[in-house]
């Protein structure tokens, strides 16, 4: 009985354990964290259980013993899904928006209230 | 006949909503305080109806009435009794009944409570508790009626998401976290009451501070839960991934957190009047555009995207009240005379500061968030915003935050002295040496070595201005140094229950920034009887089991776990001996193709041992496991308990002055 | 806290206000018009650029080589057996495809992801499908062609080169007005 459902759930995720396996390099999680897993709802694809995901980490494993550089295999990503794929915008074109308009906020509103405590500082009556 | 009822319910509520409205705006004019009278009985009505028709829901989905299509939809005939009556709020259309629920059951406390102190003002407030009523009502009676009836009723439901109910927290955490967004509907109508009326401009923040206290202190406490939650379930052993309806929660509450110091300086110093009705705006909107964010899908995944009426319905509603509220606080711009700053040194300044920080903060969280719609609309690419972007944006931000804050206790209101730079120096000596003493202790990463000292900072003040407090207390009554802490409590509760908060803030903070540099993940796959070393952890694969349940099967991992000996030499580590067994499973839901995990996590204050069950191979009776070591995680639960703790407490009526 | 002096404020910071205008209606429309687009119509890098050989390993034995494809209107269609109901939806249309356009010079090709083969076998027993379908073990063909989620189909020209993506389940309507122009091109 216990072996038969231990079969039957084993049968769902056979695939799923060949691909995984072990992932003892580091690069293959540093270059995996940067990714999108594309099925999942916000999970990097080191992170998620998904099969394609583990199929994508035994891609990025293999492809880093063809010896191919971190930015070759991003980039591979890149060609294939656009920047969708990466986890973080990349600092071009509008994208440098996100990544600015923050600290411009920060700054402006620094200068707000600057300006609002100028006027609103009254030295002491007595 | 359910569905009848809770229909029928739903449209009671609904024209109570709209007369009680009516009658508001027409006694303004001629009826007076008969208007009042009315506006009440409304309320009651609205109340009793949106009642019913949560009994009848709940009837519905307890007795597996599977005619109803919301009931169908989420409760199976195996779904556990427990997670029937949470189905409630396991989708849209039940969430929205629960919001609507809660609000209509804060307009009769607030029409009870304010009705003879204050029958001017409360007509304004409780039209506008009335005016978003309507709007949910509008939308469960329309397009999101939770009683939609099948065309033919089928034996079995589909059942709730089975990561909904894989946890005992899916039964608190929403509605928590609805009572925090719901709760600031409250503030939110005193001071659109201000601005109706053009009166009351320093009264409705008093009026309100409670209220305020109340959803904070429930948002607060929604946010650790959900935190906790993907802790538990989700199997990656983080916490926090800044997806859109955690960003949802976060904002609003990063807005209220602001709004609660700034009301403060309004009441100290009759300042930033309109900035503080400002702020309550934004946390207003920030909870209608979470609530839209989080059910609509617009943002969270593509999939989930319905073509219904109940997004622009959202959006109508979000723009209305946008542009009411933002107006009338435009046109009420000059409303009175002024206080004035003594000093740009005190303690005022830093909460000004610390509001910009924590709005910046929110606008960062909101601009990663909306950004890759932006990006849609205005170009066509797709572009992901994920968690690296938001930890390197709040990350620093965090930091600023504390500094702030520690600064902002070490000085006074009005203007600060000599003694109390010096205090702060004294402040900053200490947290550079304990910074110091943690670098010489081994912690290495410099963003983390800034972060804990700026915790450090913030724990010092803290605890400083409890010791100065106690000790002028000793000092005028004679009593013990500890009952002089107590008793600080209760002269001053808003103070020590601020500087509490603070402590538990800084406790969650250093718990998330150990976790966050400290974090050892492994993957490791195992035959029975194999041993794997981690970090100071062995673990050791004891069987594999397998268990029917009536709604799924387990597979569980069990796994003898050693410490190794710190004494012992490296390469000759000896464990030991087992001090516990984790199990580790996944569950393979019925209704669902992909399992779910339960992780196992062994706890300690100093770090956590979390194990995942990632795959397993009967024939080969081996498993492959995430094993993943962050220390001092508990470190983050126990802040966020203090945290609400320190909430409750000075909400605690008997405590009050 | 007794305070008395006050002071009327002047016009509080306009730069501020009309700040804010600028920043909430623009934001607000975009939220609007965020609700209009379609959200299965997802870009590919990959549409104008020649489209990834594959090497496919049918379930009737044997291989396909994209090579052996050339001057062939290509549907590739990247499905599994449990995702239901978008891959039940449009098997019955893919078959219909192929049996009328196989003699117009188009091949339809379908794609076993993430699937068991079992399951993946009786599938294509049950929509009767006798167009070339192969599987993809190890998840390559559909991460070289930047699939997201099953079902999704490309069509890729005479010349290799990917025209089209659609995400969700085809049918003969979809197709048929993107494969006419191709069709013509001779």
């Amino acid at each position: 009985m216990i072996r038969q459902n231990l079969l039957l759930a084993a049968w769902m995720l056979a695939l799923t354990l060949i691909a995984s396996g072990q992932e003892v390099d580091p690069r293959v999680r540093l270059i995996a964290s940067k990714l999108r897993c594309p099925v999942c709802q916000n999970e990097s694809v080191a992170d998620s259980q998904s099969e394609l995901s583990a199929q994508m980490r035994t891609l990025i494993r293999d492809r880093l013993a063809a010896g191919e550089t971190e930015d070759q295999i991003v980039g591979y990503f890149v060609s294939r899904y656009g920047e969708w794929i990466l986890l973080e915008p990349p600092r071009q074109g509008v994208l440098w928006l996100v990544w600015l308009a923050p600290a411009v906020a920060l700054l402006g509103g620094a200068a707000l209230v600057i300006a609002y405590l100028r006027r609103s500082v009254r030295p002491r009556a007595h | 006949m359910i569905a009848l009822l809770g229909t029928g319910s739903l449209l009671l509520a609904l024209v109570c909503a709209v007369a009680g409205l009516g009658v508001l705006i027409r006694g303004h004019r001629r009826d007076g305080p008969r208007g009042l009278t009315r506006g009440y009985r409304a309320a009651i009505g609205m109340f009793t109806g949106v009642s019913l028709a949560v009994v009848a829901m709940e009837t519905a989905l307890i007795g597996f009435d599977f005619s109803i299509r919301y009931v169908a939809a989420n409760v199976n005939r195996v779904t556990p009794l427990l997670f029937r009556i949470a189905g409630l709020w396991g989708a849209l259309e039940g969430s929205i009944l629960l919001w609507v629920w809660i609000l209509s059951g804060l307009t009769v406390l607030v029409a009870q409570l304010y009705r003879s102190r204050h029958p001017t003002f409360l007509p304004y407030v409780l039209s506008v508790l009335f005016a978003i009523a309507t709007f949910f009502l509008a939308l469960i009676v329309g397009p999101a009626n939770p009683f939609t009836r099948l065309a033919v009723t089928p034996l079995d439901g589909v059942g709730l998401n089975p990561l909904l109910q894989n946890h005992l927290l899916m039964a608190v955490h929403p509605p928590l976290l609805y009572l925090g967004y719901v709760g600031f509907s409250v503030p939110y109508a005193f001071a659109m009451g201000t601005l109706l009326s053009g009166r009351h401009r320093d009264e409705w923040t008093t009026l309100t501070r409670r209220w305020t206290l109340v959803a904070w202190t429930a948002l607060t406490a929604g946010l650790f839960l959900g935190a906790r939650w993907s802790y538990d379930v989700l199997g990656w052993g983080g916490y926090w991934a800044w997806d859109p309806v955690e960003n949802a929660a976060v904002m609003p509450w990063l807005v209220a957190t602001a709004f609660i110091h700034s009301s403060m300086v309004q009441a100290r110093r009759q300042l930033l009047r309109t900035w503080n009705l400002g702020l309550i705006i934004v946390v207003f909107l920030l909870t209608i555009f979470g609530t839209f964010l989080t059910r609509s899908g617009v943002i969270a995944s593509v999939h989930s995207f319905t073509q219904s009426l109940i997004g622009p319905l959202f959006v109508a509603f979000l723009c209305v009240a946008t542009l009411v509220s933002l107006g009338a606080l435009f046109w009420r711009r000059r409303q009175a005379p002024e206080g004035g700053f003594d000093s740009p040194l005190s303690r005022e300044t830093m909460m000004l500061i610390n509001n910009l920080i924590l709005v910046t903060m929110a606008f960062t969280v909101f601009l990663g968030t909306i950004f890759p719609l932006v990006v849609e609309v205005a170009t066509g690419a797709k572009v992901t915003v994920g968690p690296p972007f938001f930890d390197h944006m709040v990350g620093p931000l965090g930091v600023l935050l504390l500094l702030a804050i520690g600064t902002g206790t070490a000085l006074r209101w009005g203007r600060s002295g000599r003694d109390d730079l010096r205090k702060l120096g004294a402040l900053a000596a200490a947290a550079v040496a304990t910074t110091g003493g943690l670098a010489a202790a081994g912690v290495h990463s410099s963003t983390a070595l800034i972060a804990l000292g700026a915790t450090v900072f913030v724990a010092l003040a803290q605890v400083t201005e409890y010791a100065r407090g106690a000790l002028a207390h000793r000092a005028a009554t004679g009593e013990g140094l500890l009952a002089s802490v107590g008793a600080l409590f209760s002269i001053n509760p808003q103070r020590y229950y601020g500087y509490l908060t603070h402590l538990g803030l800084v406790v969650a903070v250093a718990g998330i920034i150990a976790s966050q540099s400290g974090r050892i993940e492994v993957q490791g796959h195992l035959a029975v009887g194999e041993t794997i070393q981690v970090g100071a952890y062995t673990l050791r694969l004891e069987s594999l089991e397998a268990l029917v349940g009536a709604d799924r099967i387990v597979v569980a991992a069990p796994l003898a776990i050693g410490i190794l000996d710190a004494t012992a030499q490296a390469g000759t580590a000896r464990s030991s001996g087992d001090v516990d067994i984790l199990r580790p499973s996944e569950n393979f839901f019925r209704q669902s193709r992909t399992p779910i995990a339960t992780p196992a996590v062994r706890s300690t204050w100093r770090d956590d041992l979390y194990v995942a069950l990632l795959a397993f191979d009967p024939k080969e009776q081996s498993a492959v496991v995430r094993v993943v070591i962050s220390p001092m995680v508990s470190w983050l639960w126990a802040g966020g308990a203090i945290m609400v703790a320190a909430g409750v407490l000075a909400l605690w009526p008997t405590r009050g002055r | 806290m007794a305070d008395s002096r006050t002071v009327m404020p002047r016009h509080p910071l306009p730069w501020a206000w009309i700040g804010m205008a600028a920043a909430v209606i623009p934001l607000l429309l975009v939220l609007a018009s965020g609700l209009r687009r379609d959200p299965r119509a997802l870009p590919s890098p990959l549409v104008g650029r020649l489209a990834p050989p594959f090497d496919l390993q049918l379930f009737s034995g044997g291989r396909l080589r994209s090579a052996e494809l050339r001057g062939r209107l290509v549907v590739l269609n990247f499905w599994a057996s449990w995702c239901v109901p978008a891959c039940t939806d449009e098997a019955p249309a893919l078959q219909t495809i192929w049996e009328k356009y196989r003699a117009k010079g188009v091949t339809v090709v379908g794609v076993n992801i993430q699937d068991r083969e079992a399951p993946a076998r009786a599938f294509i027993q049950r929509f009767g499908q006798t167009f070339p379908a192969g599987v993809d073990p190890r998840g390559l063909i559909s991460i070289d062609y930047g699939v997201y989620g099953v079902p999704e189909t490309y069509v890729i020209d005479r010349s290799g080169r990917t025209v089209y993506k659609y995400a969700g389940a085809v049918s003969e309507d979809l197709l048929a007005p993107v494969m006419a122009p191709l069709l013509k091109t001779r």
